[in-house]
């Protein structure tokens, strides 16, 4: 049945809402307070669009050139994943600070838990004590974590890192030479490493 | 009908729910609750899907669990303010960007039907839903919604001409 009348309601589909919508999410989610398990936002940088993502321990997670991340941040840490920029301005002023060179070290905490291991952990926080403008092989971080023999095993702990750049996996490469693999790309890993001051 | 417990079910990120569904349960809301009270419920609602959200046992029809939630609390609001003995006139302005309505007659007139016709016209015409689906939302059967739906508009048909 179509008449002037139920016309005229099919019309209140077209109506704009958007902007008075996105104001009521940004209001909600300002008030949201815990009910936000997981917080995420984008910075556009010079290797691309990140995705940021923190829970109330810290920054949990960096993604790659619009990544696609929140699934994955819903299955494992919880499905309350919503969009919350000013939660990550800390995070987000620092790289940005990082990226114009700036700054060399981030001063906020870190959530580990996707990161899964004992070896893997150990792995990381060696990884996050080489300074910038240096590098340290595989085999370095290996023993470093307490396994010299280990350095594949060290390998998978950085290609799984979960927060790159922040937890600098780009600065472990083989002692073969060469700059090895990197998750965002290997051009990427070569940026940071400039961008830090290191010279091959 | 599959029966048993379900073991453990794959939620969505929340964010995917409000990117699909935020503008249509907002313009629900305009349509029910009213464009000056629109705001408040949307926001209502969002933090109550939030809270429930980790605890749902069933995914399968996010949109029209969001459309449950937005329907109670336009309800409430409706309550609370035949209850508030202000003037209209005398409440805080809304902040909110504000929403255009083509034919603001028609849709004052759709806010004064008794709240289950209100939203079940709202559902049926504005977020499509079919009768199975506002009744799931409104409560009661189909045949109901139906009927709903059917008084609502002859309602109408006596307050509003084009």
């Amino acid at each position: 049945m179509t008449d002037d009348l139920t016309a005229a309601l099919h019309r209140g589909r077209r109506t704009t809402v958007d902007a008075a919508s996105a104001e009521a999410v940004a209001r909600a989610v300002e008030r949201a307070g815990t009910l936000v398990d997981v917080a995420v936002a984008s910075l556009d940088s010079p290797i691309g669009r990140l995705t940021l993502a923190a829970t109330p321990k810290g920054l949990v997670r960096i993604g790659f050139h619009d990544e696609y991340v929140y699934d994955d941040l819903a299955e494992r840490l919880s499905p309350r994943v919503v969009e919350a920029p000013k939660r990550l301005d800390t995070v987000r002023r620092q790289l940005d600070e990082y990226f114009d060179g700036r700054r060399r070290h981030f001063r906020f905490a870190l959530d580990l838990s996707l990161s899964t291991g004992e070896f893997r952990r150990r792995a990381l926080e060696a990884a996050r004590r080489i300074p910038p403008g240096e590098t340290a092989t595989y085999g370095d971080l290996a023993a470093e974590a307490g396994n010299p023999r280990a350095a594949r095993a060290v390998g998978s702990a950085m290609a799984t890192n979960p927060i790159p750049i922040v937890v600098p996996c780009h600065r472990v490469v083989p002692s073969t030479g060469g700059l090895g693999n990197y998750g965002g790309g290997v051009e990427i890993k070569a940026k940071l490493l400039h961008l830090e001051g290191y010279r091959p | 009908m599959k029966s048993g417990p379900v073991k453990s079910i794959a939620l969505p990120p929340f964010q995917d729910l409000l990117d699909a569904h935020r503008d249509e349960v907002y313009r629900f809301l305009v349509f029910t609750a009213g464009p000056g009270e629109a705001a408040d419920c949307f926001q209502e609602t969002m933090l109550s899907a939030l809270r429930a959200y980790p605890t749902l046992s069933d995914a399968s029809n996010l949109r029209g669990w969001l459309f449950t939630i937005a329907h109670h609390k336009a309800v409430d609001g409706h309550r609370a303010r035949a209850r508030r003995p202000v003037p209209a006139a005398a409440l805080p302005e809304p902040v909110v960007a504000p929403v255009e309505i083509e034919d603001p007659k028609l849709w004052a007139a759709v806010r004064r039907l008794p709240e289950k016709q209100r939203a079940a016209v709202v559902l049926r015409f504005v977020a499509d839903l079919p009768y199975a689906r506002i009744a799931a939302i409104t409560g009661g059967t189909e045949a109901a919604a139906r009927q709903n739906v059917r008084a609502g508009l002859i309602r109408l048909r006596e307050e509003w001409t084009p």
